[in-house]
């Protein structure tokens, strides 16, 4: 995986979201909503049910345009993003319900995923033998080098619309690698996983945020998984911000807890 | 047992990303052509050549660029007859414009004519979607089916509104035209199908073909992975309005030698949209099957009755024919809606391990 | 310049010339604008009950007209054949129940609108098969049709309104009204929506669906006969009638799917606006306008409204 040669340094701020807010007709998704993601780090959002975690994220994806508010990302102010341009400038997503491309196999979606970094035009591509088909292998190394990382060899061929939740969020992880992206958005990677496939998971996401340098931001509910993967969380709540700090720090504040737990009394 | 991949160990990423990995298989393909360019005409006759293997190849043609369209891309579509004439009636001002140009350029040309309007009518794509996209094919093959019979200009103001195909030649010998022989119009068919086909395997085959079939499963997730929505929608367009252009065009010029506009009705996109179904919705292999099933039946359903002695009337047989053809479609989406390609998969499954069970 | 004037100016100064021809195509463009929502009719009441769009819709129509005219020439009197028809229309309901529906169902909408073009042509061959492919007339006057026309003097000349036309308008207003207040108001009706809204809610709380399908599959039948007779009538009984039933797509484009009265709206917006570009602007194009104009009205609203005018937006949740 190549390094950015980006203008954003380790530790400094990649993508910021600034004052975001979110309507869907009489529905607030969210309010006012400001935090940042630093290069490197592994960043938590949580919160209940409909706090707007999802929306947080389709927000900085660019499915959902807010209201109000700015994403500052590489330094540059966006008032708005769409999909396109974030897929372009490395950001790569995956879903809770898993949006795979169920006509094709592991492979075919993987390779899907090097859309981006193909860049054979129409007349080789109608012959293939040749640059096209040097370019088609190139990718399919890195692809396989993605497929032994995760662990899918013996599915390369299977249609995803037949594999089990576990296997295909995993094959969805694989397509959002394969776009190289700096900022990686997972949403809720582990739900629906046994212990042992929450395990792998996290290895996975560790691994690529010590090896590729990627920066990841995580919608997750599994406490666990939460204090031990991320540096800093930032918890949601009803559409507003109510609290952004180290996992520690977050596990005891008493607005998170009230939150989750709802008020004593 | 004969169809055993073991030992055939494919040791690069080159020999496994082949489109035909298994040696038995790139053995079948070179059998099926030398029977398609040696054998059927020496063995078939004119009849066999002129009403069922030339139509069937043009039908394949056709049945070919709608999958892509509908079966690739999931864009539905009844514009296909309106597509063919277009390539039919480019070809034919072409012809009368230059007709020292070898015809079979012109034939390849009106494909071209086909594709920018099949990307015009593309271009709604982008925000309509499913069923209501439909609805705009049926006003372009509504549009073009009037067009080509109220502007004269067409079919060069010929008084009864028809075109007629005037004879060309090809390194000597006619091609087209009252003079041409049914085996050279067939080796001319077979010769622009297979290289066509084999344009568009490879474009399937690769990255074109990748991101028309994440438009086709989820174009949310396309755009997000990067694939440019309407680029891709309208090269899926464009492409199969060339190849259904390239269809019309030799229907008219190698097989019918004439045509009135009724012959690109909505019944023509209703047959190829049969074929592909029938045939199977994005495999090139299911537009052959299902153009040879469509187009052969009704040809077996007439001859089975005489020769079995039992005599019913041609119109009957008409009909019975299209019933058949209903209930035919009716029992692959219930029992296979991968169409004939699926069942010929599955064949090749129990056919690996044969003549074990499993 | 004189190109503009003839689009843009010509058309409204030749209606203004001759109100009574205005008048008398309005009137036309109202009755078969009456007709395309009968089909229409027949489409919605099936997706709205079943979400399945009903290609066969048009072929219906013609099916249940031919069978009518063909008992009829068979020696069967002309209300027994009526009525004979009515249970024909039933039995076709619950074939196609049992053989295209059930085995279909929780498949894709896709694959159930393909298996509805698989099943017009099943009922084409059919058709041809047992009746023949020739035109034959539809038999108004034993039906106790009405005949002949009205001749009002108006607006400087003369409109002619067939009676029948008038007859066609009434029976097809009873028709839509007595729909609506089923719907609305009955056991039935109420049946009808829950399905529409969920299978799975409507099976919870005892609704047979099948019998639900039977059902709508039969209304939509006896609207198909109902439609077959005004059409038959005006004209004559033939395949071509299947083409014509295509033009429902665009009225359903204009009035929604699932809209009863936007059945009907979107078929007088069809049928006038058609007859109206045929008359005053056809000329200028070589005439047949008819053939394409609804679908490229449709068309250009789908620009504007990709969901139809009065269709649901649909957002996807990701």
């Amino acid at each position: 995986m190549t390094e950015a040669a980006g203008h954003v340094a380790a530790g400094e701020t990649l993508l910021a979201v600034e004052r975001i807010s979110l309507r869907f007709g009489g529905v607030t998704a969210l309010n006012d909503v400001s935090f940042d993601i630093r290069r490197g780090e592994i960043r938590a959002i949580i919160g209940p049910n409909g706090a707007g975690k999802t929306s947080m994220l389709n927000v900085i994806n660019g499915f959902y345009h807010p209201q109000r508010g700015a994403i500052r990302f590489h330094g540059e102010n966006l008032a708005r993003m769409n999909p396109g341009f974030a897929a372009r400038s490395g950001i790569a997503r995956t879903f809770q319900n898993v949006a795979l491309f169920r006509g094709m196999t592991t492979l075919d979606n993987l390779m899907a995923g090097r859309a981006l970094k193909m860049k054979r035009g129409l007349f080789w591509q109608l012959l293939r033998h040749g640059p096209a088909l040097d370019e088609e292998i190139a990718h399919r190394r890195v692809v396989e080098d993605i497929i032994d990382f995760l662990e899918i060899e013996a599915i390369r061929r299977v249609p995803v619309g037949r594999l089990p939740y576990g296997l295909q969020k995993r094959v969805e992880l694989g397509r959002a690698l394969a776009m190289e992206p700096e900022l990686l958005l997972l949403d809720e990677p582990m739900t629906g996983m046994n212990l042992e496939e929450k395990e792998d998971m996290c290895r996975f996401i560790l691994e690529v945020n010590s090896q590729f340098g990627t920066t990841i931001a995580l919608i997750e509910h599994d406490m666990g998984v939460v204090m031990d993967l991320s540096s800093r969380v930032v918890v949601l709540d009803y559409g507003r911000k109510i609290a952004d700090d180290v996992p520690d720090a977050v596990k005891q504040d008493p607005a998170v807890i009230a939150a989750y737990l709802g008020v004593a009394g | 047992m004969f169809y055993r991949e073991v030992g055939q160990y494919r040791t690069s990423y080159r020999a496994d990303m082949a489109i035909f990995p298994i040696l038995q298989d790139r053995i079948g393909l070179l059998v099926i052509l030398a029977v398609a360019f040696v054998g059927l005409p020496l063995v078939g006759g004119s009849f066999f050549l002129d009403v069922v293997a030339t139509p069937f190849l043009i039908y394949a043609l056709a049945a070919i660029g709608l999958n892509l369209l509908t079966g690739y891309t999931g864009l539905l579509s009844l514009g296909t007859g309106g597509f063919m004439g277009i390539g039919a009636y480019a070809c034919y001002k072409l012809t009368t414009w230059f007709p020292g140009v070898d015809i079979v350029v012109w034939i390849l040309a009106g494909g071209f004519a086909a594709a920018a309007v099949g990307a015009l009518f593309g271009l709604p794509s982008l925000r309509i979607k499913g069923f209501y996209l439909l609805v705009a094919t049926l006003a372009a093959q509504f549009f073009l089916q009037w067009a080509f019979e109220r502007i004269p200009w067409l079919y060069n103001n010929n008084v009864s509104g028809t075109i007629e195909v005037p004879t060309r030649t090809l390194l000597g010998l006619p091609i087209t035209g009252a003079t041409a022989t049914p085996v050279t119009r067939y080796e001319v068919a077979l010769c622009i199908v297979v290289v066509l086909t084999w344009l568009a395997s490879n474009l399937v085959h690769g990255r074109i073909g990748r991101s028309w079939m994440a438009v086709r499963d989820m174009d949310i997730a396309a755009e997000l992975i990067g694939i440019r929505l309407l680029p891709t929608k309208l090269l899926s367009f464009a492409i199969s309005s060339y190849l259904c252009g390239v269809a019309g065009a030799m229907l008219v010029f190698l097989w019918y030698g004439s045509a009135e506009p009724s012959v690109f009705s909505i019944d023509l996109s209703f047959t190829i949209l049969f074929m592909v179904i029938i045939g199977g919705l994005g495999s090139l292999l299911g537009a052959f099957l299902g153009a040879a099933l469509i187009h052969v039946l009704p040809i077996v359903l007439r001859g089975v009755p005489p020769a079995l002695g039992i005599d019913i009337a041609s119109s009957t047989v008409e009909h019975l024919n299209l019933m058949i053809v209903g209930v035919l479609i009716i029992l692959f989406l219930v029992a296979e809606p991968f169409g004939l390609a699926r069942l010929w998969q599955t064949g090749k499954q129990k056919l690996r391990v044969w003549p074990f069970p499993y | 310049m004189h190109f503009l004037y003839l689009v843009f100016i010509d058309p409204f100064v030749q209606m203004g010339m001759a109100p009574d021809l205005l008048a008398q195509t309005l009137w036309e463009g109202l009755v078969s604008g009456v007709l395309y929502a009968l089909i229409a009719l027949g489409f919605v009441l099936i997706y709205k009950a079943s979400g399945v769009f009903n290609f066969a819709q048009g072929i219906m129509v013609v099916f249940a007209a031919l069978t009518l005219v063909g008992l009829y020439a068979a020696g069967v009197p002309a209300l027994l054949a009526l009525a004979l028809t009515v249970a024909v229309m039933f039995v076709l309901a619950v074939a196609i129940e049992r053989l295209v529906l059930r085995p279909l169902v929780n498949r894709p909408d896709i694959i159930l609108f393909m298996a509805t073009f698989g099943l017009t042509y099943v009922l084409v061959g059919m058709g041809e098969l047992v009746f023949g492919g020739d035109t034959k007339q539809m038999i108004a006057k034993q039906l106790y049709l009405p005949s002949g026309a009205i001749d009002l003097a108006m607006l400087g000349g003369r409109v002619t309104l067939q009676k029948l036309d008038i007859a066609a308008a009434i029976i097809a207003s009873v028709m839509v009204a007595a729909l609506a207040v089923v719907f609305q108001y009955t056991r039935i009706g109420r049946a009808l929506r829950a399905v529409a809204d969920s299978h799975r809610a409507a099976l919870s709380v005892g609704i047979s669906l099948n019998q639900i399908w039977v059902i709508v599959w039969f209304a939509a039948g006896i609207v198909a006969l109902a439609t077959g007779i005004m059409w038959g009538a005006r004209s004559e009984v033939s395949f071509a009638l299947e083409v014509v039933a295509l033009k429902a797509l665009p009225v359903l484009i204009l009035g929604g799917f699932t809209s009863i009265p936007g059945a009907i709206v979107g078929g007088l917006i069809v049928g006038l606006s058609e007859k109206l570009f045929e008359l005053y602007w056809g000329p200028l194009m070589g005439g047949g306008t008819e053939a394409w104009f609804a679908y490229v009205v449709a068309l250009i609203v789908l620009l504007f409204r990709p969901h139809g005018l009065f269709g649901e937006v649909i957002i996807e949740r990701i």
